[in-house]
């Protein structure tokens, strides 16, 4: 039951905070931090109460159309403990990281962050398919409105190009539910989308291929992976900065969700055929994202594509499914939110004092703010794989699983690593190093506000870094109990 | 708790010896350079010369309890099936060697700095990077685990980084920042390669487990095994700046001086040698890999040896020489004197360090000039620098009874036992004698002749009294040779190699007679070389030397100008072409539909009757 009071909060307060803009024009925000406050509490109860045998943290199951078989079922196991906490964690430093940056329709957009936040949870908790797609939908549209309406310069085009793609690809994703529910109800005469039951349809190999491909699309279309990943520098680039670190901190993980959760469980063997081209998929985005990280003039179109290329690590790990590379992928997904909303936070702020993301009029800020320039460059050290910071741990993990599956394929990902400290480094001297740029006037360094979400979100990574132990022990059961062999 | 005269508590200190430099890095990191100067020195060298003191008595304490290696688990890193690293160190006579030399070395470098650095703005930022920069070496040197191992490693590169960039307002600086960073991690990349392949054959990560884990599964000459320590060669000749990853060394000079000498002495390019003799099981079951390493280290030695020769900067011909010092030990380990490159990277460490002290002494007098052929005369106002470099030299260039001469001389000894031993000695030997070459011309142009820049003396004690203990380590530190790593390496220490007859001989000679030949070119100008290296003949093979042999053009050329070439072209990322032209098939196809939309009948009756028209008309063809 309390899986629903979770989840029906978060849409609950996103409209109290919309009326009480009425109040005051900072009452929306307030209304936010409340109720993730609350949220993350009430997540923190359920964390330390344990698992229940069957290993989840809390579960739902009522009747919602039974003339179609769809329940409103949802459970949480560590993996989606995991990510949703990851989710509510990612939200507050969305709402902190806005908290002066958006002045119009202050009620609005907090309204639209809450309900995309309450979309992603149910998406990370719902064991129905078709629940699982209405809230796969649902944390798309406030999405749009956010980079729609508060986004920059271009933003239409960036907005509409987002939608067009997702919902394109969502199309895949519903057929392949449809017509997944319907084949396993003409061979069971059973009609259900419940999750736990299609697992264990036998589907006929030429339709699993088929389906299992419509499900892989639209996770690869939002992870995103090569080819299908030029939405992602358009949104990012346009989305205003709380948008951004929503984005590339949680919406991408669900695709990664979808590929743990569904893609190889449901078609199991049609996956394993399909595992070599998902695998070079995932190397191709790790190498080309990371090499065109490094052509973009942008500071925050270098950051998506190299979200693009830390994606492909978990494309990577997810289809060598060995416990080892999905291990790792679970930690390069945590590791990617925190590093990823840091860098998209900073590129906010700096957007916010310089009116700019240009790389070319920076240079020598560090003279400037020299605690945005620590800041900044831990988290591109963060971002370039350093030992001792998560994502590390996570890529480490991915590349000694996938090595076990393809070597070819492993040596190619892992020479995105010397790409990524191309790009990185590159990042790091272009903004805040060389020569001052006499053309800034001034530029205030951090407040406190700003520096302890940094410094929260920098903490997270070191002890993600040097103690994965706890990730890891919430996601073996989950890998354990995806049928991965351990 | 602290109870030094039970050695087994001594031992437990060990984890303190990394926790204080990082102590120290997180201390002067949280006061975001507030504090004043004299503490951050305070801080940077105090938890160094701590650091110092507890590796004595922990070597004590280890020298007391019979030299059994010694091993102390901090906690499980991470445990994922059957990978299971722990975050443990790991002490034997090697990693002591090793630790002795951070520390210690160490320690003097970050003394000297605190007045070197006097009056810098980003006081406080070097020494938390200095103190990372040991922990990381540290940590590197103390894993018990190869993953411990790279982090270590990476550390290590991270700092060099960091420090090489230290001015990074100036891009030159932040270029040769970057080089370092993304050259070494090329070599870093195929060593995480073969970490991959060692846990796939192996199963574990763990040194001592690897070790013997290889013995166990392959035979002698073993492709996998061959493989494997081929790829980590490839990490070592990163880190350690030999070919051919060398290119990134002689640009690191553009950080401060310290630094240099914590890179090329203490830190760092050691590194390299340090991973081949941690892991010589796998070099001993491969010749052809073992190899390999010997024909690196023989032909960085080589080339570096002539580039130093020309090179007019005073801080690159040290890290040329760094260069072929470190391809000396290389050299050595491929040749199977596994504990003459140990010894080598001792001695070189102690005067490698004052080397670059010294010269920093000299740079700093004469107001941040490097240019050798702007200095001279030097050696009446600058008597600490010059004596220092003086003494630095001679054991660089291996004279008697100096440090060098011991462990270089036992390398030239032990490669003439090797099957191609002859050629082997003779180019090994003759890059001795270019570095005594070398060596005189640096110290004639810098200390005698005419005073070009009036020097100004600014070094105080804690500048010189590094100098000082170096100095005295540079010459005796041979004397007592090494017996620490017997236990660990397979040649059981370097007393196992005895060499007597014609060779102990004429090798001793080599650098006396380029000492002769030095003084005589460079010191008397009793045979002028200037109308030689000045013509013709000579000038493009100067130019060529000069440049480092063309490594950097080349790489210019055939990598770096392709990738930002083609960077810039697919700036607007080609794939995103596709979806455009879907939106411009549809944009033009929606513009066709709406003209033809015109609102007028006839146009529309004309082209009902032509459609019409068609459908019959294909009607009847089909039928």
């Amino acid at each position: 039951m309390s899986l629903s009071l979770l989840i029906f909060a978060l849409f609950s307060g996103g409209l109290l905070a919309w009326f009480s803009e009425r109040l005051h024009p900072a009452a929306p925000r307030w209304v936010s931090v409340a109720v993730l406050f609350a949220a993350t509490g009430y997540l923190t109860t359920v964390w330390l109460a344990g698992p229940s045998a069957e290993g989840l943290y809390a579960e739902l199951n009522v009747p919602w159309i039974p003339a179609f078989g769809i329940s409103l079922k949802f459970a949480m196991d560590g993996l989606s403990l995991l990510l949703v906490a990851l989710t509510l964690f990612l939200g507050l430093v969305a709402v902190a990281s806005s908290w002066t940056e958006i002045e119009s329709r202050t009620g609005a957009f907090q309204f639209n962050i809450m309900w995309t936040l309450a979309g992603v949870v149910g998406v990370f908790t719902a064991m129905d398919l078709f629940v699982f797609f209405v809230f796969w939908e649902v944390m798309l549209i406030p999405m749009y409105f956010l980079i729609a309406i508060w986004g920059h310069e271009n933003r239409r085009y960036a907005a509409m190009k987002f939608f067009l793609f997702t919902q394109i690809s969502g199309l895949a994703l519903l057929l392949a539910i449809l017509t997944l529910a319907y084949v396993n109800y003409s061979i069971s005469g059973l009609l259900t989308f419940d999750y736990e039951i299609l697992r264990h349809a036998e589907i006929p190999e030429t339709t699993a291929r088929w389906l299992m491909l419509g499900f892989f699309i639209a996770f690869v279309v939002k992870l995103p992976a090569v080819p299908f990943h030029t939405w992602l520098p358009d949104a990012h680039t346009q989305a205003p900065t709380a948008g951004s670190v929503l984005l590339a901190g949680i919406l991408l993980k669900t695709g990664a969700y979808g590929l743990i959760r569904f893609v190889v469980p449901l078609f199991e063997e049609a996956a394993m055929d399909f595992r070599f081209p998902a695998m070079l998929l995932g190397a191709i985005s790790v190498v080309y994202g990371g090499y065109m990280a490094y052509s973009q003039s942008d500071f925050k179109r270098l950051v998506a594509y190299s979200s693009v290329s830390h994606m492909g690590f978990v494309l990577l790990g997810v289809f060598a499914w060995n416990q080892l590379a999905l291990q790792g992928a679970v930690v390069q997904m945590i590791a990617h939110g925190f590093s990823s909303a840091a860098l998209f936070m900073l590129a906010g702020a700096i957007q916010h004092r310089l009116h700019t993301r240009e790389l070319g009029q920076m240079s020598g800020l560090w003279a400037r703010a020299p605690r945005m320039g620590v800041v900044t460059l831990f988290f591109v050290i963060a971002s370039l794989g350093m030992p001792g910071l998560g994502t590390f741990v996570g890529e480490f993990l991915v590349l000694l699983g996938a090595f076990q599956v393809n070597v070819t394929l492993t040596v190619v990902a892992a020479i995105g690593i010397i790409v990524a400290a191309v790009y990185s480094l590159s990042l790091m001297q272009r903004s805040f190093q060389g020569p001052e740029n006499p053309d800034i006037a001034a530029m205030p360094d951090f407040d406190v506000r700003e520096l302890s979400v940094m410094i929260i979100m920098a903490a997270a990574l070191v002890w993600l870094g040097i103690f994965p132990q706890g990730v890891l022990d919430l996601s073996e059961p989950v890998i354990a109990a995806l049928g991965v062999a351990l | 708790m602290l109870q030094a005269n039970s050695p087994a508590n001594a031992m437990d200190l060990l984890w303190l010896i990394p926790a204080l430099p990082l102590t120290g890095f997180l201390i002067l990191l949280v006061t975001e350079g507030r504090l004043p100067n004299v503490v951050v020195a305070f801080v940077g060298a105090g938890t160094i010369g701590l650091a110092a003191l507890i590796t004595l008595l922990v070597g004590v304490a280890y020298v007391d309890a019979g030299s059994e290696p010694y091993s102390q688990i901090l906690w499980q890193w991470m445990a994922v099936g059957d990978f299971t690293p722990r975050i443990t160190l790991y002490m034997d006579g090697l990693s002591l060697v090793m630790i002795g030399v951070i520390t210690g070395v160490g320690f003097l470098i970050h003394l000297y700095a605190t007045g070197y650095m006097a009056g810098d703005a980003g006081y406080s930022r070097f020494f938390a990077y200095m103190n990372l920069f040991v922990f990381a070496m540290l940590m590197l040197v103390l894993g018990d685990n190869l993953l411990v191992l790279y982090l270590g490693w990476e550390g290590v590169g991270l700092c060099s980084y960091l420090l090489i960039g230290f001015y990074h307002d100036d891009l030159k600086n932040g270029y040769a920042a970057r080089k370092a960073f993304v050259v070494t991690r090329v070599g870093d990349t195929a060593m995480a390669i073969g970490l991959f392949l060692l846990y796939r054959e192996l199963g574990t990560l763990e040194i001592q487990a690897v070790l013997s884990g290889a013995q166990a599964s392959w035979e002698s000459g073993s492709q996998m095994c061959t493989l494997i320590a081929l790829l980590l060669l490839g990490g070592a000749v990163g880190k350690s700046a030999q070919l051919p990853l060398q290119t990134w060394l002689p640009d690191a000079m553009a950080g401060p001086t310290p630094v240099s000498a914590l890179i090329h002495a203490a830190t760092m390019v050691t590194a390299g040698v340090y991973l081949i003799a941690r892991m010589h099981d796998l070099y001993l079951l491969s010749a052809d890999a073992q190899f390999a390493v010997a024909l690196v280290g023989l032909a960085t030695l080589f080339i570096a040896s002539f580039t130093a020769l020309v090179q007019t900067d005073i801080k690159r011909i040290l890290a040329y020489s760094t260069m072929s010092q470190i391809g000396y030990m290389f050299f050595a380990l491929g040749v199977g004197a596994w504990s003459a490159a140990i010894f080598h990277l001792m001695t070189h460490a102690f005067f490698k360090a004052l080397l670059f002290l010294a010269a920093g002494s000299v740079i700093l007098a004469v107001h941040h000039e490097q240019d050798i052929s702007r200095m001279g005369g030097l050696w009446r106002r600058l008597p600490v620098p010059f004596a220092s470099m003086v003494i630095g030299s001679a054991a660089l260039a291996a004279l008697p009874f100096t440090s060098g001469y011991y462990s270089k001389d036992l390398i030239l000894l032990t490669s003439l036992d090797h099957a191609g031993g002859g050629w082997l000695w003779g180019i090994a030997a003759f890059a001795a004698f270019l570095t005594v070459l070398y060596s005189s011309r640096l110290i004639f142009r810098v200390f005698f002749g005419e005073v070009v820049t009036q020097p100004d003396d600014k070094s105080g004690l804690n500048m010189n009294l590094p100098l000082i203990v170096l100095a005295v380590a540079s010459v005796a530190g041979g004397w007592f040779g090494l017996s620490a790593v017997a236990e660990v390496l397979p040649d059981g220490g370097i007393d196992a190699h005895e060499h007597d007859g014609i060779m102990v001989w004429v090798t001793a000679a080599v650098p006396l007679v380029g000492l002769l030949v030095g003084c005589l070119v460079f010191g008397t100008r009793r045979f002028d070389i200037t109308h030689l290296t000045r013509s013709a003949a000579a000038q493009p093979l100067r130019k060529f030397w000069f440049g480092g042999w063309g490594f950097d053009t080349f790489y210019q050329r055939v990598l770096i100008d392709p990738f930002e070439a083609l960077a810039r072209l697919n700036k607007n990322d080609g794939v995103d072409a596709i979806y455009r032209a879907i939106v411009v098939v549809a944009g033009s196809l929606n513009r066709m539909f709406a003209l033809s939309q015109t609102g007028k009948l006839r146009w529309y009756a004309t082209n009902m009757a032509l459609g019409l028209a068609t459908v019959v008309l294909i009607a009847v063809v089909l039928a």
